[in-house]
């Protein structure tokens, strides 16, 4: 039997043997696309919220029925005074609380404006947000179909079209970021384990005492992962596209390529890892803190980038995953070819150069 | 010809080489001979096996196996020395007959090739094949590991430690082995802690804090011992060493198994003839120390009695 083959094999007899290992192979992915997926979602609906109207009116009241109607809110207190308001939301009882004046028919029949108080609950600011925006999109337009019923000279009209994904789908951008980071995990983090494990058993001792080249136990050891990652790869997307009814407008074959890239450049990464780990936790330990939680949090998957401070948006550009979100959303959502993400990808080309370069001259063939 | 030649090799530790593990070690073991290399703990066994496997550079010395340079040739070396670490170092996760293919495959070899060589200890292991390594005895997963270091036909085995957690009646097994091995042509380099163990090598290099003791057949170095030796007992063996230590003959003392082995300051030269009254001098001190149950016999020195003698001699 040839050494290499020999090797690959005694891998996934490694892998198949060892049910943890299997478990986040293959468990964590689905388990984090469908809690990613259904769990955390950015809409809410049928939110609790209070009324102040102490004029109730024919508008008011029109207004009021305007919001219970949208889903968005269940009127779940009808206050007579702001007063009332605090033990309200300290109670948690409420998210959201409209306030209107006395006189809000008069005001708006005279003055053609009055003014309309919202108060949210920011102890949740991203709740808080939400729903205000949802609020204030309905008064908008309820006060858009009273200007058209009193006709004014002028009128601007702001036509808002969410493109690429009209409905605001959260998962349009979780099934992506969880790709780039399941992807980033299981190539870096497990092959970085699988060769620290052999240091830590002594194993490594032996292997390197053989015939064996560098190269030879480095692919050997990568090789099983990087079929692995792909088969998780396509699971992911098939969840996101049957689950969650996510697009492919782009190219199949072109994500293909792309995801194969990315993972090269996880994989060499893993191996510079281990390079630098002499044991299990310790190989753990790095790419937990310096490849997840990086991945997570700078790539742009949960936080906007452009919010972010100018560092940390540097960065940022040198984590793969950056590049990659930006990719497989491109192919995925918007359609786009290499023509617009060949940028992108000459990225991810030159850190896989870099990785392996490295991790070769780092990998010692002695103890 | 020489099959292992060790010039001058030092190995130094930590920082600014504050750890010396090897001192200027030279040896050189004749093809098929089982040469050990006997010392306590920390003595540089390891860090000498090290060196002649590839797997780590020494500071200083040249080193040869079977006339290829250990750190200029180490890639061509490496698929003719066959090597097993002091911890047991195969797949604990993959069965006994899947661990032997494995490193069949690794040196290019199948097992049915050298089968020969092997068949010896893998008859034993044979019931046992489809069990995982990890759920073997200590002395079955030493044998697996003799098996997975032999099963290319290497010209130079190094072994370091085999009989480290392996029970005496294995061990015993595994050095039988070993001499059967030697008629194969297989130079052996074996390193052990275990004193008795030196009695079944061709010939030993006691090392000690990275220096050579001494080396020698274990005959010649029992040979070299200069003291006469006295083998004591009495029903309190701690107070026993202790009186014996202040006795104005005494050059040292130490327990010996379930004896206290006592060294005189005299030469060996021409002592027979005043041996027993020496022995009625000390019985008569023993008495006046008020111990039971004396027994005081003449010691033939063993390798151990060697060892200490030239640690306390330096």
């Amino acid at each position: 039997m040839n050494r290499f083959t020999a090797f690959i094999i005694k891998e996934f007899r490694h892998i198949l043997r060892d049910r943890r290992t299997l478990l986040i192979l293959f468990g964590m992915p689905m388990a984090q696309v469908l809690l990613f997926g259904f769990v955390l979602t950015n809409e809410i609906k049928n939110a609790a919220i209070a009324i102040v109207d102490p004029s109730k009116d024919a508008q008011s009241t029109a207004l009021i029925q305007k919001l219970a109607s949208s889903g968005y809110f269940r009127i779940e207190k009808n206050l007579e005074a702001a007063s009332q308001l605090d033990p309200a939301f300290k109670e948690g009882k409420i998210k959201l609380a409209v306030v209107f004046p006395p006189d809000f028919a008069r005001q708006l029949d005279h003055d053609g404006s009055a003014p309309i108080q919202l108060l949210g609950d920011a102890s949740d600011p991203n709740t808080a947000t939400t729903l205000i925006n949802y609020a204030a999109n309905i008064i908008q337009d309820f006060s858009a179909q009273r200007k058209a019923e009193a006709v004014l000279p002028y009128q601007i009209e702001v036509q808002t079209h969410m493109l690429y994904n009209p409905e605001l789908k959260a998962v349009y951008s979780f099934v992506p970021g969880v790709m780039t980071l399941i992807l980033m995990l299981i190539s870096a983090m497990m092959t970085s384990i699988t060769i620290a494990k052999e240091k830590e058993m002594g194993t490594m001792e032996v292997l390197l005492a053989s015939p064996l080249k560098p190269i030879q136990i480095i692919l050997g050891k990568t090789a099983p992962y990087l079929v692995l990652s792909f088969i998780n790869a396509i699971i992911v997307v098939l969840i996101g596209v049957f689950i969650f009814g996510m697009p492919i407008r782009g190219s199949i074959l072109l994500l293909g390529l792309e995801s194969a890239l990315y993972m090269f450049v996880a994989l060499s990464l893993g191996i510079l890892i281990s390079t630098r780990a002499a044991t299990q936790q310790a190989a753990l330990f790095m790419s937990a803190l310096g490849l997840l939680m990086p991945t997570m949090l700078l790539s742009g998957f949960i936080f906007p980038r452009e919010s972010m401070p100018y560092v940390l948006q540097v960065l940022g550009n040198i984590i793969p995953a950056t590049w990659f979100n930006q990719i497989i959303k491109g192919v995925m959502i918007k359609g786009a070819g290499i023509e617009v993400l060949w940028f992108q990808t000459c990225v991810l080309g030159v850190m896989a150069l870099v990785f392996v370069v490295l991790s070769m001259r780092n990998f010692k063939d002695r103890l | 010809m020489q099959a292992i030649v060790v010039e001058q090799i030092t190995k130094s530790y930590g920082a600014k080489g504050a750890v010396k593990a090897l001192d200027g070690i030279s040896l050189s073991v004749a093809k098929g001979e089982l040469f050990g290399i006997i010392g306590p703990d920390g003595a540089g066994k390891t860090s000498l096996l090290r060196i002649l496997a590839t797997l780590i550079l020494p500071d200083a010395g040249e080193a040869y196996l079977q006339n290829l340079h250990v750190v200029r040739d180490y890639k061509r070396l490496r698929s003719l020395l066959g090597y097993m670490p002091g911890r047991f170092s195969l797949y604990q996760d993959l069965s006994v007959q899947e661990n032997l293919s494995f490193f069949a495959a690794v040196f290019g070899t199948r097992i049915e090739d050298n089968y020969d060589l092997i068949k010896d200890i893998y008859v034993q292991l044979e019931p046992f094949k489809n069990r995982r390594a990890g759920a073997l005895s200590g002395g079955m997963k030493q044998k697996l590991a003799l098996c997975c270091a032999l099963i290319h036909k290497p010209e130079v085995l190094l072994l370091d430690e085999p009989g480290t957690g392996v029970d005496p009646v294995s061990r015993k097994e595994f050095w039988d082995m070993l001499q059967r091995l030697k008629s194969w042509g297989i130079t052996i380099l074996v390193s052990t802690p275990n004193m008795d163990e030196a009695e079944l090598c061709d010939r030993v290099a006691l090392l000690h804090n990275g220096r050579i003791l001494a080396m020698d057949t274990p005959a010649g170095i029992r040979g070299s011992y200069e003291r006469p030796l006295f083998a004591v007992r009495s029903d309190e063996m701690y107070r026993l060493i202790q009186d014996l230590r202040q006795w104005p003959g005494a050059y040292s003392c130490y327990a010996f198994g379930e004896y206290a082995h006592l060294a005189l300051q005299q030469s060996l030269q021409g002592f027979d003839t005043q041996a027993d009254s020496v022995m009625a001098e000390l019985q008569q001190y023993l008495e006046s120390r008020h111990h039971t149950g004396i027994e005081v016999l003449r010691a033939e020195p063993g390798v151990e009695d060697c060892f200490i003698a030239s640690t306390k001699d330096r």
